[in-house]
């Protein structure tokens, strides 16, 4: 398998019953891309993440994650990868150490290796007096910041963000940002989704799902081009309402249907 | 194993952090040992002994004597007539009777059979026999001692059992379980669904939407409980209805008292539930507490399996404030002795009482805002 | 902060000193503005700024610790049966009746304010157009975008005189969100007063006058073009190829007053009060080159996004970039 490439997906597909959620969908992700995942509520999105990382079986098709398969070696997968996502993250009721501490754990880390990376990572986000804090008690971007070191403990190969920034202020945002690029400068590769148009420009590459298929695909100035739009909140709303964009009258009208989805 | 022993510990965290499940999982076994431990007592103490004695002799003062002073029995009357034992029996107010032959004493000393009757109120089968026996082995200790101090000689006390299953005179169990049962269904129905009901909707969000509205909190309330008095209500006849049908199991007093009661026990049982729900925000805590502070005490307190008299008065004091024992006693009147509202008046009026107090303290804790 | 002007009596909000704790939280720190009647005013912030409180203050839902509110005249703690009479509200999560169809949960809602329907259908007929092919549908089974316009439909069907809409977007996709707000650009054209609070910046240009907030106070309250205006110095977007390496190099630049991303380009402000801007971005663009950077620096206009990040930085230093 080419070394260069974190992610091989050719013809991935998922149905559930008579419904394609994902529908042969083919792309690579290069190792230390930041790449963003794109696409509305509905689009096939989180059920393409969680064929990727290994949670849910394919239909049909094939990708290879991090070195291994997802069909046939789905555990490995779980081990190589990092995972964050908005709903859940860390646990409320534990303190930061012992945050850390089962994540450390749970990926085999041995105990003196948790203990030194707790160091750095502490100190990086400034969090070295909250190590007994209940996790509860951070601000929201704090918990957020933090939930991502976690899930770069082990330093994976690759990280996949789903949705990781929603609700906290502009500066947290950027911040959050800026510990992507790090992560992405070391080498590790970050696939990231998010509603925010603007940290879609962040990106170095980014897709769009539209009603289970890859909608676009390429950099962000590469995708404003192709469509003729001056910003990537444009881009996403040509790809998904053709018949808006085109200036349809009247009010704006139902999405594209995919085959057998609910709008 | 390091990650399995990081997992156990994240779990011992989460169980020790979060309060009030801790708070149930350790005392609600301590409880439950407790209460099942004392309710299930089929011992017999302290029974109501009611004496029939027509013509009192040495004998019979002596056997009631001997009676009274085991601490089994408590002498309630002394009668001089059997047809004075059924109003005792029918108000409960003597379980055991104890018939005198006349001239016992007389019969024994010249060597005839003197029968003592001993009748017990069986309307719970079990009991009815343990008392029956207590009863006989203190009359039959007596006979023996009374003979070998006078060197066996002369006849002997013949013990006649009559287990007056006057009030349950197919000796049905099942008879006992339909009151019981018909306050278990109701409890569910009216105290759990409604506090589950009140507490999905804080859950979901949708409450807000609710209370902001110009509804007022009594129109919210009822809009939600209504519909459970009217699910309630049709539960308790088709627990007659199937009582009748498959187990034939009699309503001898009026049914429409019963049906009466019954609403007016859903109604206590409704506000139980909104008085439960106003307190807490989360479908699984209200579930808990409905099952503990409704359904355990409606099982184990209200007489419905296990009697109340063989508990430590602290339950049975305890039993008092349980809405169930009180319908229990009230539907076993009205469905097995045929009683009337002259007599089950007291029981009414308790559970009225509460019906008025728990519906004042529901209307006062539903909140018209969100704290 | 400017001064809070004298309320006018066409105002249709008016708050004062709001203050709400939570515990040892506080959750409004003395709030105090006014939304003018028939504005479409929104309030933006992170999650934890306060806007979820004040919204259910204004909607009688919640009493405050200290300070007043009165909306359409009314004193949102003794008026509250008159009020609830008058508003609409919709609470983040939608509160909606997962398991009734689309046109149960309208048709509930209308009957809680004694009306059907059929009598409100031309108030709602924009939006609930969208909806009727699929009025059967459980709610649950809506997407996050149809959820939100049931739930809009739900809060208008009984003709409030003012809207509460508290996130209304959030977790939507992009698509949706600028439907929605077209739908309520639709509405304040017929004169309704409408107030949003949202995360999300870019909606705050599509209101006619905007409030920043954070941490339980208002941090910026004016017109969203006014807001942005007032960012006060200059400001240059730098344009290169290696953008962590330029935003890297450039913390190390000692004339740096800020730089942060800002979607294809970073946003840059020099510290330096008094030099000019066409010098301060010749020194930049050399600073960069002989750290083998290339990058063009221009003049841009900042957005109230800019505003709000230097307000904020400004209010917590501790919390800057």
């Amino acid at each position: 398998m080419n070394e260069s490439l974190a992610i091989r997906a050719r013809e991935l597909t998922r149905t559930f019953g008579a419904f394609t959620a994902v529908d042969h969908i083919t792309f690579d992700v290069r190792a230390g891309e930041v790449f963003g995942f794109l696409g509305a509520n509905g689009a096939g999105k989180t059920t393409a993440i969680r064929m990727l990382t290994g949670l849910l079986a394919p239909s049909g098709g094939e990708a290879v994650v991090a070195g291994h398969d997802i069909r046939t070696e789905s555990e490995a997968v779980k081990r190589d990868i990092g995972y964050m996502s908005q709903r859940f993250s860390l646990y409320d009721d534990l303190t930061v150490r012992e945050n850390i501490q089962l994540y450390g754990g749970i990926y085999d880390l041995p105990p003196a290796e948790i203990r030194a990376r707790m160091r750095r990572m502490l100190d990086r986000l400034g969090l070295q007096r909250s190590e007994s804090a209940l996790v509860r008690s951070l601000p929201l971007g704090w918990k957020q910041k933090l939930a991502f070191s976690v899930a770069l403990l082990h330093e994976p190969r690759i990280v996949f963000l789903d949705e990781p920034t929603g609700g906290v202020d502009p500066i947290t945002r950027r911040q959050f940002w800026e510990l992507i690029y790090e992560a992405a400068h070391a080498g590790t590769t970050v696939f990231v989704t998010t509603h925010y148009m603007d940290e879609a420009e962040y990106c170095d590459r980014i897709s769009i799902m539209v009603a289970g298929r890859i909608g676009a695909l390429g950099t962000p100035h590469e995708l404003k081009a192709q469509f003729g739009a001056a910003s990537l909140d444009d881009v996403f709303v040509r790809l998904a309402r053709p018949e808006r964009a085109a200036g349809a009258a009247g009010a704006p009208g139902e999405p594209l249907a995919p085959r057998g989805a609910t709008p | 194993m390091n990650a399995l022993r990081g997992l156990l510990r994240k779990e011992g965290y989460h169980i020790l952090r979060d309060r009030r499940t801790l708070m149930v999982l350790i005392l609600m076994p301590i409880v439950q040992v407790v209460l099942f431990g004392y309710s299930i007592r089929t011992d017999v103490t302290d029974v109501r002994l009611a004496i029939v004695d027509p013509a009192p002799d040495p004998v019979t003062l002596a056997l009631r004597g001997r009676l009274a002073a085991t601490n089994l029995f408590r002498t309630v009357a002394v009668l001089p007539r059997a047809s004075e034992l059924e109003p005792l029996f029918k108000r409960d107010a003597a379980q055991v009777a104890v018939v005198f032959e006349p001239r016992l004493g007389e019969r024994l000393a010249r060597g005839l059979p003197a029968r003592v009757q001993v009748i017990s109120d069986a309307t719970e089968p079990n009991t009815g026999v343990a008392r029956q026996s207590y009863v006989a082995a203190v009359i039959e200790a007596w006979d023996r001692e009374r003979r070998a101090a006078e060197g066996g000689r002369g006849g002997g006390i013949q013990i006649v059992p009559d287990s007056r299953m006057r009030f349950n005179p197919t000796r049905e169990s099942s008879n006992l379980f339909v009151p019981g049962l018909m306050a278990m269904v109701l409890t569910i129905i009216a105290s759990m669904m409604t506090a589950l009901s009140l507490t999905r909707e804080k859950e979901t969000g949708t409450m807000e939407g609710l209370l902001v509205s110009p509804l007022r909190p009594w129109q919210i309330v009822i809009g939600k409980v209504a519909p459970y008095l009217a699910i309630g209500f049709i539960g308790v006849i088709a627990v007659l209805a199937e009582a009748r049908l498959i187990f034939h199991v009699p309503v001898r007093g009026s049914l429409a008292l019963l049906l009466g009661e019954g609403l007016l026990y859903i109604l206590v049982s409704l506000a139980l539930g909104i008085v439960i729900s106003a307190r807490t925000s989360s479908q699984r805590v209200a579930m808990m507490a409905a099952l503990v502070g409704t359904m355990l005490p409606t099982v184990l307190l209200s007489g419905f399996i296990f009697p109340i008299e063989s508990m430590p008065w602290p339950l049975r004091w305890l039993a008092n404030i349980v809405p169930a024992k009180w319908f229990v006693a009230i539907a076993r009147g009205i469905m097995l002795e045929g009683t009337g509202i002259a007599y089950l008046w007291p029981e009414t009026l308790v559970l009225m009482v509460m019906a008025l107090v728990l519906l004042a303290v529901s209307a006062r804790s539903f909140n018209v805002r969100l704290e | 902060m400017s001064a809070t002007p004298a309320a006018s009596p066409a105002d249709a909000v008016v708050a004062e000193g709001l203050v709400k704790r939570f515990g040892s939280t506080t959750a409004l720190d003395g709030m105090s503005f006014q939304v003018h009647a028939g504005e479409l005013f929104g309030f933006i912030g992170a999650d934890g700024a306060g806007k979820t409180t004040l919204f259910r203050i204004l909607a009688t839902l919640l009493v405050p610790d200290a300070g007043t509110a009165r909306v359409l005249g009314y004193d949102v703690v003794s008026d509250l049966w008159a009020l609830r009479q008058r508003i609409g509200y919709m609470p983040g999560r939608f509160a909606l009746y997962p398991d009734l169809s689309v046109e149960e949960n309208l048709r509930f809602f209308a009957s809680v304010f004694g009306t059907t329907i059929a009598r409100e259908y031309a108030q709602i007929a924009p939006i609930y157009s969208q909806l009727e092919p699929f009025k059967r549908r459980r709610a649950a089974a809506l997407s996050g975008g149809m959820k939100q316009k049931l739930a809009l439909s739900c809060a208008l069907v009984h003709r409030p005189d003012i809207l509460f809409l508290d996130e209304p977007t959030t977790g939507v996709d992009a698509v949706s969100r600028r439907e929605f707000w077209d739908l309520l650009a639709h509405l304040r054209a017929g004169g309704l007063t409408i107030i949003v609070s949202t995360p999300y910046m870019d909606e705050a240009s599509r209101c006619d006058r905007v409030a920043l907030v954070q941490r339980g106070g208002i941090l910026a309250i004016d017109t969203p073009a006014a807001i942005a205006a007032s960012f006060g110095r200059p400001l240059f977007a730098v344009r290169g190829s290696d953008r962590y390496g330029t935003l890297r190099a450039i913390r190390e630049y000692p004339n740096t007053g800020s730089v942060y991303p800002f979607g294809e380009v970073l946003h840059f402000t020099d510290a330096r009060a008094a030099t000019p801007p066409a010098g301060a971005a010749r020194e930049l663009e050399s600073y960069l080159a002989s750290r083998g950077l290339a990058a063009a620096v221009t003049p841009t206009e900042p957005t109230i996004e800019d505003t709000f990040i230097a307000r904020l930085s400004a209010a917590q230093p501790e919390q800057a970039a």
